[in-house]
């Protein structure tokens, strides 16, 4: 799976994000998505990261091995 | 998942107020992830007990459902789920942990 395909998926499943890739270690591996979403509003760190990880649900079963999860709501 | 791998973790996250689901040990991390939050808890001198994941299939999956979270390192305190490693670097930094642990 590509950085962009990950991307897309968190954009499709959480309309309106906005989503930067990061790829710190240059391996496609150890990644992090940093996500910012008006949906996160009022909402614990918890319930934030567990939107996200919705949207790639199946790819962290198999494919994700590292994601790191940085969210803001503005 | 079946009731005895639920009944097993709830018996494990009471058995102290700071309970760790990693990958590997904490002398012997066997992810990043698990290190980092290993580190952070030994950086703020916070006791803690931990269980290796990679030694019980069940529970390595059983903990992901029973937390409603896909990843591990899973963190818990007085048996509440806090956060994997993200929230629990997040939270260490702001004070926040330590707060909860009071």
């Amino acid at each position: 799976m590509t950085l962009p395909e990950i991307q897309n998926k968190i954009e499709t499943g959480l309309p309106g994000a906005k989503v930067e890739i990061l790829d710190p270690y240059k391996d496609g591996v150890h990644i992090k998505a940093l996500v910012t979403y008006q949906g996160f509003a009022g909402k614990s760190l918890i319930e934030q990261h567990r939107m996200v990880y919705a949207t790639l649900k199946d790819e962290l079963k198999a494919e994700i091995h590292a994601l790191a999860l940085e969210t803001r709501s503005e | 998942m079946e009731p005895s791998v639920k009944t097993k973790i709830e018996e494990l996250i009471k058995t102290k107020p700071v309970f760790l689901f990693m990958k590997g040990t904490p002398e012997m991390p066997q992810c990043g992830f698990s290190a980092g939050v290993v580190g952070v808890l030994k950086q703020l001198n916070i006791d803690f007990d931990s269980f290796n994941v990679l030694s019980d299939m069940n529970i390595r999956e059983g903990i992901k459902e029973f937390a409603n979270w896909p990843t591990i390192p899973q963190l818990y305190i007085k048996g509440e789920f806090v956060g994997g490693h993200d929230i629990t670097v997040q939270m260490a930094n702001s004070g926040e942990l330590t707060k909860l642990i009071g």
